[in-house]
């Protein structure tokens, strides 16, 4: 998968998670998914397991706490799917 | 600041026999059961396989709740209590707080017995599969008992009391009691009070195995529910939830809202479980002390009370209760106020049947009749030796009442009445 694919990919997941005021195409390789994009923290855990259930992967805690960007989530995604 | 009158300026009511307050309003004016056959309950094996629940289709909750609060929502109590509560704000004339200031002055009271049953059951077959890592952000708002009053003061913006009352089947009417309480002593404007029941098996199956709800209108869910009648043979499970806007009159006034009628007070006591009070059945004594200090505390005599909306479940109690109310009040026979129960054509809403039969109440008022009351032609003998007939209307009389006393009692030995009126200036 590329990490275009990836990043499409990604957007959909989040997007049921951005507050009201917050559009779509705000989000960008770089955003943070607290300061940036305003996504409430107890959200993070539900976006983890839409990630999850979207690629087969499972994501343990020490993951998680890595994936607080755009960038660094996709990374992560990428070392689970190579490590299937 | 003490002793200032209160108001009810919005309803909300989500019904088995209504989703909208004008619904409800004709269903209860042309008796109207929201009773119906449940294939779910046949197929767990449930004795009683009918009940009152709320129809409609999934989509209706898009106007109520945003996308991020529908993922994962399974809580049929949070929906119907949001639904009720901000129908009731938005009747009220009060508009969503889009401000970063809380309202200081309006707060949430809005009880429940359990709420969110069946995402709690979600979550327990996830625990004892070894996966409580998969359970989400969502177990804990949507199961806690106040996460009703946290989303309805989330989704409004209130910085008062912002709380969750429990009392089984009293909670509803006792959550009114509790906003009228804090407005009359000037602790708050504006409380959304209410209650909300979850509804399915998970709810209803405790009453079924203690053998309480009748098992043989299985084919016939309309006749089921049968308060004061001789052939009542138990309560019909009931779910939905309904809202009130409770409000200072000088808050009202100032606002030029409309007023639906005015709480002149009421009472919340508890029979102690002792003279013959148990868990689950009332001490006669204290339901009486607890109608006749409503009355006392409410500036009235007994003899101003126009009608009664009784508890009245359909089991053999209704004519204890009866004859409790006619000793409260030293009243009889055709001196006796009107009695209905709304029981008869929604079931017993459990934590929330306080709280639609106060909505249903709070109508009766302002649209002045007195709705009928199904499936009692039948009077049970007791009954009829205390109140004449007439006074147990079976249709819908069209009379202006100006005072109604409201009771609702529950397991726990737990009491709540409320004293409604007219409003005059």
């Amino acid at each position: 998968m590329t990490q275009e694919e990836l990043l499409s990919k990604l957007k959909t997941i989040i997007a049921p998670y951005l507050p009201e005021d917050v559009s779509l195409d705000d989000v960008s390789i770089n955003s943070h998914f607290i300061n940036e994009l305003n996504i409430n923290s107890a959200n993070l855990v539900d976006v983890v397991l839409d990630v999850e259930d979207e690629f087969d992967i499972e994501i343990d805690n020490d993951a998680m706490e890595k994936m607080l960007t755009v960038k660094a989530s996709i990374e992560v995604i990428e070392g689970k799917l190579a490590a299937k | 600041m003490k002793d200032r009158r209160v108001v009810i300026t919005g309803l909300g009511v989500v019904s088995p026999n209504g989703m909208i307050v004008s619904e409800f309003l004709n269903a209860i004016q042309h008796g109207v059961s929201g009773i119906e056959y449940i294939a779910e309950l046949e197929k767990l094996k449930f004795s009683c396989q009918i009940a009152g629940k709320p129809k409609y289709r999934k989509d209706y909750l898009n106007d109520y709740f945003n996308k991020i609060q529908l993922k994962g929502l399974n809580a049929s109590g949070i929906e119907y209590g949001v639904i009720a509560g901000m129908d009731a704000w938005k009747d009220a004339g009060l508009s969503i707080n889009t401000s970063n200031e809380p309202l200081w002055n309006a707060g949430v009271i809005f009880g429940t017995g359990i709420l969110g049953v069946d995402k709690f059951r979600e979550a327990i077959y996830k625990v004892d599969e070894g996966n409580v890592r998969r359970l989400g952000s969502t177990s804990v708002t949507q199961t806690m008992a106040s996460g009703i009053s946290a989303f309805l003061g989330g989704m409004l913006g209130c910085g008062n009391v912002v709380t969750t009352n429990s009392s089984a089947c009293s909670t509803g009417t006792e959550a009114i009691l509790m906003a009228y309480d804090r407005i009359s002593s000037g602790k708050a404007e504006i409380i959304l009070a209410g209650s909300t029941s979850d509804s399915g098996p998970y709810v209803w199956g405790g009453f079924d195995a203690m053998r309480i709800l009748p098992h043989k209108y299985n084919d016939n869910p309309i006749e089921a529910s049968r308060p004061m009648s001789a052939s009542a043979s138990g309560f019909i499970p009931g779910s939905g939830a309904g809202a009130l806007v409770i409000e200072s009159l000088e808050s009202a006034q100032k606002r030029g809202a409309t007023i639906y009628a005015e709480i002149l007070g009421g009472h919340i006591n508890s029979g102690g479980q002792r003279s013959g009070g148990s868990m689950t059945a009332p001490n006669s004594v204290a339901v009486k002390q607890c109608i006749k200090q409503a009355v006392i505390n409410s500036g009235i005599q007994a003899d101003d009370i126009d009608v009664i909306n009784g508890h009245l479940t359909a089991t053999t109690k209704d004519a204890t209760e009866i004859k409790n109310w006619s000793e409260a009040l030293g009243r009889k026979g055709t001196d006796f106020p009107y009695i209905n129960s709304l029981k008869s054509l929604v079931g017993h809403c459990l934590a929330a049947s306080g709280s639609i039969e106060s909505v249903a109440t709070v109508l009766q008022i302002k649209e002045n009749f007195v709705f009928g009351n199904i499936n009692c032609e039948d009077l049970h003998p007791e009954i009829a030796s205390i109140v004449s007939r007439d006074n147990i209307p079976t249709e819908t009389l069209q009379y202006s009442p100006n005072i109604i006393a409201k009771a609702s009692f529950g397991f726990g030995d737990v009491n709540a009445c409320i004293i409604f009126k007219k409003y005059n200036n």
